[in-house]
């Protein structure tokens, strides 16, 4: 029997799981997939948590729910790789030999990162949302909170679901209009990035809703520390931004599994072949989904197309075949901008998001970068598809893994 | 589109990035630079270099690489170069504006 060890039980693993479980002949095969949590979280619920827009048990399930029969599902915490043994070592001592390996490891948030970020103030006036224990504690604290200045910020690229701030300051925005309080508070949005997203075209149509909602930006922000007695941020090139609220996206990084094995970035990213994910660290190990280093979104979309284009490349790797260079970084993300409206984007490497219709070219139903109310249902029903469809490794009608160019408006690139 | 730069016409985008860094001159580099109101001195010229090593590699640069780098702390590349580093050592480098395209 050969082995294929799936690290991580995420979004991209728990999606690989499910779907080499299929593929591979289990008379061949074990499958295992390593995660020490027992809760799977809907990430992108975390967005909605603070608002009250969604109740703590939509967002978690059991892990255990969602691994196949067939695939061994051990709940012990990862030390490192051994690269050359061709082993997984667990902090318990157990060694986990493997023919095949998939790091799915994901990105974590890393105030510690930031000098003064963490301290006293942490989850009293500066939080995160990144986590469900953060998501939660700011939904508490939003509950309460009288106004004053909200800070929404992002401390450096890359981070997950780079559209999730920008949601979060829309969405406080209606929130804080609801309340009839919007007059009591100034959201500022705090950026490294030169404009509201990394794409020009977007970044054009997303500056024109931060004014619209009366949301102030400063950009070019590089965070250099919190001074959480004095409530401010400050940057390298000594800019400062008062707050009463900071919701902040500290520094991700990637796990530190990857440090302790040797095979890690800076930011504990792993080096991986844009249009393979086969990693550059050795051929028997592939990445998928935030662990890796690839220029696309961290983002679930990306993750899920990923997973089409890896489970093949592992198929064709085990048979000795050449892998195909099929990955072209398609992310397709909502964007919800308050009001029970969305905007939706879909990118991929080479092109940047433009207007146009979706999934069916011409008719949509939804609509590229334009708001839209069918946009807004399109992403609370996106809950349902992740649950039931999309980690379960079941394919998603009419949207495939590469990104169509039919109709989109390409007219003024 | 072209621009007259230390008496040479030399390639660059709209945003006035180097379109080919074989055209690529010190006197190019310290009048762009001049640009800024930098004056170009040792320490400008090792981060200068350190950044087109790394492009050379094909190593994608960000301000926490360079701050980890040993060359420059995050602290002095502002000093060195103020208002958004990494694009204006970038442009007086001749290498292409940094992307964070994700």
């Amino acid at each position: 029997m050969k082995n294929l060890i799936i690290l991580g039980a995420g979004t991209a693993g728990t999606t690989m799981a499910n779907l080499l479980q299929k593929r591979l002949k289990n008379t061949e095969w074990n499958i295992k997939i390593i995660d020490k949590n027992t809760i799977h979280y809907y990430q992108p619920g975390f967005l909605f948590l603070p608002f009250d827009l969604y109740k703590p048990k939509q967002v978690k399930k059991p892990i255990e729910q969602f691994i196949p029969s067939g695939v061994e599902l051990i709940q012990q915490e990862i030390d490192k790789i051994e690269v050359e043994a061709n082993e997984v070592l667990l902090t318990d001592g157990t060694k986990v030999p493997y023919d095949v390996l998939i790091i799915a490891t994901g990105t974590d948030i890393a105030p510690q990162e930031i000098d003064g970020m963490l301290g006293e103030h942490w989850h009293q006036d500066v939080f995160d949302f990144y986590t469900y224990t953060g998501a939660k504690n700011l939904r508490d604290k939003l509950r309460e909170w009288k106004g004053g200045e909200l800070v929404v910020h992002i401390a450096e690229m890359p981070i997950k679901c780079p559209v999730a701030p920008l949601e979060f300051a829309f969405l406080a925005d209606s929130f804080f209009r609801n309340k009839e309080m919007r007059d009591k508070v100034n959201i500022t949005y705090v950026t490294p990035l030169g404009g509201a997203f990394t794409k020009p075209k977007a970044t054009e149509a997303l500056n024109y809703l931060l004014e619209e909602k009366g949301i102030r930006i400063v950009p070019d922000f590089n965070i250099e520390s919190v001074d959480g007695a004095n409530k401010k941020i400050l940057d390298y090139g000594g800019k400062e931004v008062n707050y009463d609220l900071l919701v902040t996206v500290p520094t991700n990084m990637g796990s530190p599994v990857m440090e302790r094995s040797g095979i890690g970035d800076d930011l504990n990213f792993v080096p991986t072949n844009k249009a393979t994910l086969q990693t550059l660290v050795k051929d028997n190990i592939f990445a998928i989904g935030d662990a890796t280093n690839i220029p696309a979104s961290k983002a679930g979309s990306v993750a899920h197309f990923e997973s089409e284009i890896l489970t093949e490349n592992v198929m064709r790797y085990i048979k000795d075949e050449p892998l195909k260079e099929d990955f072209d970084g398609h992310a397709n993300c909502f964007i919800e901008t308050g009001n029970g409206k969305a905007l939706l984007i879909d990118f991929n490497y080479t092109h940047e998001p433009v207007t146009g219709t979706f999934p069916f070219p011409g008719v949509g139903p939804l609509r590229l970068l334009k708001e839209s109310h069918m946009n807004h249902l399109g992403k609370l029903a996106f809950r349902w598809i992740y649950w039931n469809m999309l980690i379960k490794g079941k394919h998603i009608p009419f949207v495939s893994a590469q990104m169509s160019e039919a109709g989109k408006d390409f007219s003024n690139n | 589109m072209d621009k007259l730069l230390a008496g040479n016409n030399v390639a660059v985008t709209e945003d006035g990035y180097l379109e080919d860094f074989n055209q690529w001159s010190k006197e190019i580099a310290s009048e762009i630079a001049a640009e800024y109101g930098i004056t170009l001195g040792e320490d400008h010229w090792k981060v200068i270099l350190y950044i087109q090593e790394q492009y050379e590699k094909g190593v994608p640069l960000s301000i926490r690489s360079i701050g980890k780098s040993g060359v420059v702390s995050i602290k002095e590349f502002y000093q060195l170069f103020p208002d958004g580093p990494l694009k204006r050592a970038s442009k007086i480098a001749g290498i292409p504006k940094p992307v964070s395209c994700i």
